[in-house]
């Protein structure tokens, strides 16, 4: 609907075409790329504790030597460095890599194309989003380098540790910061951009699942990042101006009694962390579910069953999920009434994510299933997102979660929603957008391997978590719960866990070397490779500068496959030969059901 | 440089609405999430307070009314500045958006005597969580007078080129800065009796 130009645009330079572009699919690459990398850094971090836990006290063989005296004098991982690794291996995992490939990657990259606009509504604040984004997670590794290394008080920097933790605690409140205003100019500008540039007859009902939860995402993104960004002001003025926000008084520290002024609490710090955090559970888990929902609809060849549902459930989800916060706080003290109160929400909120998943699975009824690699994802997702899901459940109650709170079941549960989850998501995602971004394929057989790897990897590391956790191990212990008399039954776990860790690593090699090969020696494709409906595939692959070749028009909606009467299986969006029904009427009944 | 997206300074009509007044209304729903979660940090922390201090006894009301009305009338010409340009008046928007830049300068010197003030007197940041909190959200919504002012300096400066060149997009810009202005105002309005009054 904005005026599109269609015009020839000039031929810019490396640094403005490649490096400080302004075009949001080079952003999202960028945005992809950093969000992966920072995605094995994480996991290699994670390979580093497994190995301590599956060995506790043990040296580490020949990579010990590298990291110091003060980190693992002759390569025996100290309590502190453990603790660091945990810190840092959350937020990197998170704030570092799943959203900026989620949200900066894949949002970035398909939603403009999606809707068939020519770029972002406000092309220079994405550019600065992406480098103040990767200026933030500079700051963050940086922390290991600084005396007293990285910030040990886990992802949730709870106080009164994390105020009067070393020097990289402050780093990490910094980096902090930086993250929470890149993710709010990405909000600002894909909501605009959703709002505003959508194509001529592209109108909201008409949007791809995918455009949804992006949507939705960037409204949490918006409006629950910055109560965290003030709690980080606060716990900076604590930390560098003695001001006792976080900080009760008369705390004893090391034996004696700390000088603060007082009177702060504790607790405080944990609302605000969580009324963030629990919004961003949503962040991490909506895009993979948009992903989910265009491979599954594109590779049953049906439409997605119940799309209106899946709105409507994706919004309410999206508004439910800024009153659950406290049922992170259940043991904290709040008093039964309170417990009671964002138990129901939480068991509310559970509702529209068992609808989404519900239509997901019977989207699968009676479709002719095309098992590709990105298809093995997606369909691999639902029943680990399945088990994340449930298992939270018992968390959600409050008499439950006394007994599972902080053990593994909880590293178990996240895990699931997030690792074999919503990574799984992510993964369809690359494979099934590749061609579009690259103009070529990647090869089925690695990808086949590396799904496989994976999804049995990924069990091995987290199923057996469940079974600790209920056995009452606590979760950040360096030593794994060695010490521990009740803990004593499923400390081998912890080998086969540490294990399944190490091959899971293997298998993404496959993964690594298709990324890069197929870039040459992938089939090159034209622009619908997978007889897709959605505008995406409407423009060349790789898309140029601007987009579209001409300003694309929106006839039908987004998932029209094996229109009855149609002379191909699939009629996509951006093309006028079909006979459209009224949204809502082609998606009620299951096709063969 | 190319723009893939030209600027278009009307807005579209299904929505009624141009892409910077969306931008500007979200980015200051997410303002008020980021003040709203340090307001609230005030009420928790001063309920569970032992003793709580009055803040008239230890603030200077005075200056701070004097601010009130200086931010205040800031507003003012702020929106006359932007109904000048409506007017096509260049001269006139010039002549008050200096104004309103003058304030937002005026604004930060009283502050400057308040805070200097507090410091000799020995009352900083550490000293209690009334104070804490009192320079916590006094100097963030400093920091925000700071960037309005800068902005606001930016289109009374260079950035008013665009009037000849695009006058209705100038006009929008400046009409986003006064929104922000106007939510700057709009704190401090809840800052003056919640830190000084209450």
């Amino acid at each position: 609907m904005a005026d599109h130009s269609h015009e020839h645009h000039p031929e810019l330079g490396f640094w403005r075409k490649y490096v400080f572009s302004v075009d949001h699919k080079v952003i999202g690459i960028q945005y992809a790329i950093t969000g992966l990398l920072f995605l094995l850094m994480g996991f290699c971090l994670m390979m580093l504790m497994r190995w301590q836990l599956a060995y506790p006290g043990e040296a580490l063989p020949i990579l010990g030597s590298l990291f110091g005296e003060d980190k693992m004098p002759g390569g025996i991982m100290l309590p502190e460095f453990y603790n660091q690794l945990g810190a840092m291996h959350g937020t990197i995992m998170v704030f570092l890599g799943v959203v900026p490939l989620a949200v900066g990657g894949f949002g970035n990259y398909v939603v403009p194309l999606q809707i068939g606009a020519p770029d972002m509504a406000f092309p220079r604040l994405n550019m600065m989003s992406y480098w103040v984004y990767l200026m933030g997670g500079l700051v963050m590794v940086a922390s290991f380098f600084v005396p007293g290394g990285a910030a040990q008080s886990g992802w949730t920097s709870y106080p009164p540790l994390a105020n009067i933790a070393s020097s990289g605690q402050t780093f990490w409140l910094l980096g902090m910061v930086l993250l929470i205003t890149s993710s709010l100019f990405g909000a600002v500008n894909f909501i605009t951009t959703i709002i505003q540039l959508r194509a001529d007859g592209l109108t909201f009902f008409k949007l791809p699942f995918f455009v949804w939860a992006q949507f939705v995402t960037a409204f949490l993104l918006l409006l629950a990042f910055p109560p965290l960004e003030a709690a980080g002001f606060m716990q900076l003025m604590d930390r560098l101006m003695d001001t006792s926000f976080f900080m009760p008084s008369g705390l004893v520290v090391s034996g004696e009694v700390l000088q603060n002024s007082g009177g702060g609490s504790p607790l405080l710090w944990q609302h605000l962390f969580w009324f963030l955090a629990h919004p961003e559970v949503y962040v991490l888990i909506l895009p993979a579910l948009g992903i989910v929902a265009e491979v599954i609809a594109n590779n049953t060849r049906k439409p997605l069953w119940g799309y209106k549902s899946l709105v409507y459930s994706v919004i309410f989800l999206g508004f439910m999920s800024f009153i659950v916060w406290a049922h992170h706080m259940f043991i904290t003290g709040m008093g039964s009434f309170m417990n009671a109160f964002f138990q129901t929400t939480t068991m509310i909120i559970s509702i529209p994510s068992v609808i989404i998943l519900t239509a997901l699975i019977f989207s699968l009824w009676g479709g002719s299933i095309r098992f590709n690699t990105p298809m093995l994802f997606a369909v691999a997702f639902l029943p680990m997102f399945g088990i994340g899901g449930l298992t939270g459940l018992p968390l959600g109650l409050s008499a439950s979660d006394i007994h599972l709170h902080d053990t593994y079941y909880v590293i178990a549960h996240f895990h699931y929603v997030v690792a074999p989850g919503t990574i799984f998501g992510l993964f369809a995602g690359i494979y099934y957008w590749y061609p579009k971004a690259t103009g070529r394929m990647m090869n089925e057989t690695l990808g086949k391997i590396h799904f496989w790897g994976s999804l049995i990897c990924m069990n091995g590391i987290f199923l057996p978590m469940f079974v600790q956790g209920m056995a009452g191990m606590q979760r950040r212990l360096y030593d794994g719960g060695s010490i521990y008399a009740h803990a004593q039954e499923t400390l081998d776990l912890h080998l086969m866990i540490g294990v399944s860790a190490w091959l899971m690593a293997i298998f993404q090699i496959p993964f690594i070397i298709n990324f890069f090969l197929s870039l040459k020696k992938g089939k090159a494709v034209s622009e619908n490779p997978w007889h897709a409906t959605t505008l995406e595939w409407a423009a060349p692959s790789p898309p140029p500068h601007g987009n579209f070749a001409t300003e694309p028009v929106v006839y039908g909606n987004p998932y029209e496959y094996s229109v009855p009467g149609a002379d191909k299986d699939y009629s996509p969006q951006f093309e006028p030969t079909q006979t459209t029904p009224p949204p809502g009427e082609a998606e009620a009944q299951p096709a063969g059901g | 440089m190319s723009e893939a997206i030209p600027y278009t300074v009307d807005a579209r009509p299904d929505t009624g609405l141009n892409n910077v007044k969306i931008g500007i209304w979200l980015f200051l729903a997410s303002e008020v999430m980021l003040f709203g979660a340090l307001f609230a940090a005030y009420i928790l922390l001063r309920v569970g307070a032992d003793e709580w201090p009055v803040g008239s006894e230890i603030l200077n009301v005075p200056l701070a009314t004097l601010n009130t009305v200086v931010l205040i009338s800031s507003s003012v010409t702020m929106v006359m500045a932007w109904a000048s340009l409506i007017r096509k008046d260049f001269g006139k928007y010039r002549l008050y958006m200096g104004l309103t830049i003058l304030c937002a300068l005026g604004f930060l010197v009283i502050k400057y005597i308040e805070y200097s003030s507090k410091i000799h007197h020995g009352y900083l940041p550490e000293t209690n969580t009334f104070l804490a909190i009192y320079f916590t959200l006094t100097g963030l919504h400093g920091l925000h007078v700071v960037g309005g002012a800068a902005m606001n300096a930016y289109l009374w400066g260079p950035g008013a080129k665009m009037w000849k060149t695009a006058p209705q997009q100038f006009i929008n810009r400046v009409e986003a800065s006064g929104l922000f202005w106007h939510f700057v105002d709009l704190v401090w309005i809840f800052l003056f009796p919640v830190l000084y009054l209450l």
